[in-house]
């Protein structure tokens, strides 16, 4: 085979992977627009927060310690424990739960009616305060995160892959991480399926994403559903914040992930766990394979806003994206 | 009664002799958003040595220094709001640590008649001190970086690297575009190939980089980056295992942060500078007893010895050292920022200064003068070590290629001269 086929069959794996760790940030904006109308702003922010207090889980950090040890003239950082990594996850699910009804108990509740463009607003402010929060908390230095997941690129895909071209191909570069991010991007997927399908807080979810004033009228607690979203939210992007944190070290640059997620949302529409998925596939290989042929001829750097352009293009044709509910309004 | 109190006092307040008014120097710092791990060292160093020569010489020259932190978050709307905000207490010299900013207080400094130091950004062609008065940039600029890892190449190849491929990863904004120039003009000269990648910021994503390295096979990388573009290009390389030997980061790319989140990876990583590194200098025993153990340190006190945090410190004497040529030349202790300028342009950085400030073999020696505001441009090679988590040189400050980069400060100097009807003047 050609090696320039053989590259831009690379070049395409390598998109649909990075639209699968897109995805995973564009998944929690859906649950929580799904679910409530509100477009999440703080979601970027939240990966960041989850990944912070991960890491500073595992590490044994103690929260907070440049105030207390200012306030109180001690000199504390660390517990000096090492909490192993599943344990470390399970407990900051729990804090992101924990963040999830505060948010719920503190600002959303308050806000109930009002119109989507405040909850917006309110999200907003939630981000800049929940990075001022994660800097004091855990600190603005950058973390390394390590969960033994496997980084760098597969030899066996490699040498299986490096007979198809001239010598000038050394076989397909797949990231080990990527992958685990796919498998994980699955479980995930299904398990959010299996979940708003076959449970009774699944169900309560679904019917006041379809109509929270009819969902009122059966006993649904909206104050419930919506810390669950929130939390639920809060899991995903935990799970974003492992992968990507992994990939680059955990730092404050983490939460501009949420600009990655932004043309998905367009695509795929902000009401489709499916469309999250699939605008994720199409965002990242629109973007890789432009990058592969019409790069080099206008300077390389077009993978941010070729996003968007895409991303325009299918909001002029189907402005509730590819798989989100058409929007009627009778007068 | 009253009246004799209030005279008493008026005469003992003479008799004490003319009050001076501190030294003031504004820290343009960020401590907080994505650029705060490098933002952090850089201000703690830069705040510890003026603590340090408060605590532990009386200030300079008797007069105590004052140090006013504004924060910018390396936004450049800040910058400037903190440069409007400050420039009125006696500021006497600026570091803005961001080439953004830097490009926006150029008129601002000139017109205001106060010193900037960009030690290793900026605008490079500032170099030129006829055409940028109030700007200074030694004792390196990016051109000298660009010039410095050619340099560093031919010295591994004997000399030649006609037909070598040399990669350069860069952040797609001004900052990240400043070598390319010099390094298309050296390309010609030495006859090898240049290729440009350019990262978006924030460079959280580079995957389509690092294939294309992968395809092209460059036999060397370099980069301009800041932030996490740093980490995730290292992760990119090791992941694709290009030898990190060949991989040759600017300053800004080449902090401790950058590398420790590859992990061993990162070993054999290596990165240009224009000071030294590690702990191993009297002055740092002198920050622990007069800075650090009274409690007085700008931070936890953990960053010293770090890149970023030597840096800071390393401004902070350069600044100091000029006060005191000021000091000298105008023969008062109680400078402004007009004196503080003449102190910059005649500084002089030697040996026997630097061993006698704790800091031997720390940077290389200079001088400035009116006509070259940036010095000679001596530039080291670090290299990073993942087993003892150290950078350590493998360079001395080596000589860069003066007649390109000359040429092209020349040039863009003129061309700024032009634009803004500046009559190049060192009378």
């Amino acid at each position: 085979m050609p090696d320039q086929f053989l590259f831009a069959t690379e070049v395409f794996i390598n998109g649909l992977m990075s639209g699968v760790l897109y995805a995973l940030v564009a998944l929690g904006f859906v649950l929580i627009y799904k679910a409530s109308g509100i477009f999440n702003y703080a979601q970027g922010v939240m990966a960041l927060f989850a990944a912070m207090t991960l890491v500073g889980i595992m590490d044994g950090q103690v929260p907070f310690s440049h105030i207390i040890n200012s306030v109180f003239g001690t000199n504390v950082h660390h517990f000096g424990w090492h909490v192993p990594a599943m344990l470390a996850i399970l407990l900051t699910a729990g804090v992101m739960v924990l963040f999830a009804w505060l948010v719920q108990r503190l600002v959303m509740r308050h806000l109930v009616g009002q119109e989507p463009i405040i909850l917006f607003m309110a999200t907003i402010g939630l981000a800049y305060f929940l990075e001022g929060v994660s800097d004091l908390m855990w600190g603005s230095e950058i973390k390394k995160l390590d969960i033994g997941l496997p980084q760098g690129g597969s030899f066996w895909i490699e040498d299986m892959t490096a007979g198809l071209g001239s010598d000038n191909f050394y076989g397909f570069f797949i990231d080990n991480l990527d992958m685990v991010a796919t498998v994980v991007a699955a479980l995930l997927v299904t398990g959010l399926v299996l979940f708003s399908q076959y449970t009774k807080q699944g169900r309560a979810m679904r019917a006041v994403a379809d109509d929270h004033q009819a969902a009122l009228s059966v006993g649904i607690s909206l104050n419930f559903i919506w810390v669950l979203v929130w939390s639920v939210a809060g899991f995903v992007a935990l799970v974003a914040g492992i992968m990507w944190g992994t990939k680059s070290g955990v730092q404050f640059s983490l939460s501009l992930i949420a600009l990655k997620a932004l043309p998905v949302l367009m695509l795929g529409g902000f009401t489709s766990i499916p469309g999250a998925i699939v605008g994720g596939l199409i965002i990242g290989v629109g973007e890789k394979m432009f990058e592969f042929a019409i790069g080099p001829l206008v300077g390389g750097a077009t993978e941010n806003w070729f996003a968007y352009v895409l991303a325009l293009l299918f909001l002029v044709f189907r402005p509730q994206g590819l798989f989100g509910e058409k929007i009627i309004e009778r007068v | 009664m009253k009246l004799k109190l209030t005279t008493l006092a008026l005469s003992a307040l003479m008799a004490a002799g003319p009050a001076m008014a501190d030294l003031v120097f504004p820290s343009l710092s960020y401590r907080t958003g994505p650029y705060a791990a490098g933002g952090i060292p850089f201000a703690d160093g830069y705040a510890d040595y003026f603590t340090l020569l408060n605590e532990r010489d009386g200030g300079i020259g008797g007069v105590m220094t004052n140090l006013i932190e504004c924060e910018t978050g390396y936004n450049t709307e800040k910058g400037v709001e903190c440069y409007e905000s400050t420039k009125g207490e006696g500021a006497l010299v600026y570091q803005p640590l961001s080439t953004g900013i830097t490009y926006q207080l150029i008129p601002k400094v000139t017109a205001d008649g106060i010193p900037m130091h960009t030690m290793g950004y900026g605008r490079t062609s500032a170099a030129n001190g006829e055409v940028f008065s109030n700007v200074f940039n030694y004792p390196a600029n990016y051109w000298n970086g660009a010039s410095g890892v050619v340099n560093y190449l031919l010295e591994l190849n004997d000399g030649d690297i006609k037909g070598k491929k040399l990669a350069l990863v860069y952040h797609n904004s001004a900052y990240g575009k400043e070598p390319i120039r010099t390094l298309e003009e050296l390309a010609e000269k030495h006859g090898f190939e240049l290729s440009l990648l350019p990262v978006d910021h924030p460079g959280q994503e580079q995957k389509s980089q690092w294939l294309q390295i992968r395809r092209e096979r460059p036999d060397y990388v370099t980069m301009w980056g800041w932030g996490v573009m740093n980490q995730v290009a290292i992760q990119e390389a090791a992941n694709i295992r290009f030898p990190m030997e060949n991989f040759i980061g600017v300053w800004w790319s080449g902090a401790e942060h950058d590398v420790m989140s590859a992990g061993d990876a990162a070993n054999g990583y290596k990165a240009l500078t224009f000071h030294n590194v590690g702990r191993d200098f009297p002055v740092f025993h002198h920050i622990q007893k007069y800075v650090v153990d009274t409690g007085k340190a700008a931070g936890a006190g953990d960053q010293i010895g770090t890149v970023l945090y030597n840096r800071g410190m390393y401004a902070a004497m350069l600044a100091a050292e000029a006060v005191k040529t000021a000091q000298a030349i105008h023969g008062t202790a109680d400078i402004d920022a007009s004196m503080m300028r003449d102190g910059m342009e005649a500084l002089e950085m030697n040996e026997a200064k630097m061993t006698d400030l704790g800091m031997p073999n720390f940077g290389p020696t200079f001088n400035v003068s009116c006509e070259n505001h940036g010095g000679p441009g001596l530039v080291g090679v670090t290299q990073w070590d993942a087993g003892s988590q150290t950078w350590s040189m493998i360079s001395d400050f080596k000589a860069t290629d003066g007649d390109v980069i000359g040429a092209l400060v020349s040039e863009d100097s003129g061309a700024y001269a032009t634009e803004n009807k500046i009559t190049p003047n060192c009378g």
